[in-house]
């Protein structure tokens, strides 16, 4: 009975702490601008990303040379945008409220995306400038 | 013996150990996170002891056994001197610093006689179910430390992004370990299939995104906590 007790609050507090955790991350990265570079690259029009392009996202950043400092956000935000698609699809019918805001939150992983790729390609660009200097 | 998946996750965590010490000592904050450096320093220490005892004992002895629960245990004690210095952080502008520690004093004092007595009643079977069952218990004292003083810091509005970081990755590494301990204690069965590889791997994310934290955070960044709670609690944080 106390195992159980136990077990269905600590599941709880962790939903509760992981969607936070990943919003905190999200919002870390929300402050910086997309350059024009990464919109042209992801077909991004006027820094507005939509969720759908969350999976071309992850291709190109899977395509850039890792800055090896964010692959555990990446990882994150990846389970936190599959967790909010399944609430999307589970709550449509149900309640259009959670899904609208599933949806906002699965734009912002996407945002967060796009901020991640717009730094690996100025982390490559620079990696690239300091091997031609060099030669 | 181990598998590459125990070797990466204790060489991975072992290095995002020490990676966290040797930053906080590079960067003047060891006696800031004081309680966090020694529980790294700990946490690195039975990493390697860890593995001496199992190369020399084997993963089924009760030597190991006892190791892993037990070590287990003064880690996760350790751990509450770390969420106390957190708390200690939030209520430093409200003075009340000397209450913090007399509390994290009588809530040692309280686990320790509770592990007491509890090992006394124990004494003739200290066996796996009751090294869950502690666990499990002393998981869930971490996961009602930790969302108070999440509570706390949504109520007071804390900014800080670092210290807002390091709880919340604080609150899923006590709360998933201790579903998964109730979970072991619920469906023993579980153990083998799937729930061996969750302590180990929150217990590699702990770690991570601790390092993550000192290393992209400034100090002085500052973040919303209404950007950040989820939905039903920041509905109570406008109300």
């Amino acid at each position: 009975m106390i195992a159980a007790l136990i077990c269905v609050i600590s599941l709880a507090v962790l939903l509760q702490f992981f969607v936070s955790y990943s919003r905190s991350i999200i919002a870390a990265y929300r402050k910086s601008e997309l350059s024009e570079q990464v919109c042209e690259v992801a077909g991004i029009e006027g820094q507005r990303v939509t969720s759908e392009q969350f999976g071309r996202l992850v291709q190109l950043v899977r395509l850039c040379p890792q800055r090896g400092d964010d692959s555990t956000d990446l990882q994150v935000i990846g389970i936190y945008y599959r967790m909010m698609g399944l609430l999307r699809s589970t709550a449509r019918t149900l309640a259009p409220r959670i899904t609208a805001w599933a949806e906002r939150e699965s734009v912002d992983c996407a945002y967060f995306l796009a901020v991640a790729l717009d730094r690996r390609i100025a982390y490559s660009r620079d990696l690239l400038a300091q091997q031609m200097s060099d030669r | 013996m181990l598998g590459p998946f125990d070797y990466v996750v204790n060489v991975l965590g072992f290095l995002a150990e020490v990676y966290l010490v040797v930053r906080l000592c590079v960067s003047k904050n060891s006696l800031r996170y004081f309680s966090l450096s020694i529980y790294m320093l700990a946490a690195g220490t039975v990493t390697v002891g860890g593995i001496f005892v199992l190369r020399h004992f084997g993963i089924s002895s009760p030597m190991y056994q006892y190791f892993y629960y037990y070590t287990d245990a003064l880690l996760t004690i350790s751990l509450f001197f770390v969420i106390m210095s957190f708390y200690q952080q939030v209520f430093q502008q409200m003075g009340v610093g000397r209450y913090v520690r007399s509390a994290s004093v009588l809530l040692l004092s309280a686990t320790a006689l509770f592990s007491y007595l509890v090992v006394r009643q124990n004494t003739d079977h200290l066996t796996s179910r009751f090294v869950v069952e502690m666990g499990q218990n002393l998981y869930f004292v971490g996961v009602v430390l930790t969302y108070l003083l999440w509570g706390a810091i949504v109520k007071l509005r804390e900014t800080r992004t670092r210290l807002i970081q390091l709880v919340l990755a604080l609150g899923i590494f006590f709360s998933a370990d201790a579903a998964t301990y109730a979970m072991r204690n619920l469906f023993p069965g579980l153990q083998m299939s799937f729930l061996k590889f969750i302590p180990p791997l929150v217990g590699l994310f702990l770690p991570l995104a601790w390092a993550y934290t000192f290393t992209k955070i400034p100090e002085d960044a500052r973040l919303e906590t209404s950007r950040v709670v989820a939905p039903r609690m920041a509905a109570h944080q406008h109300s």
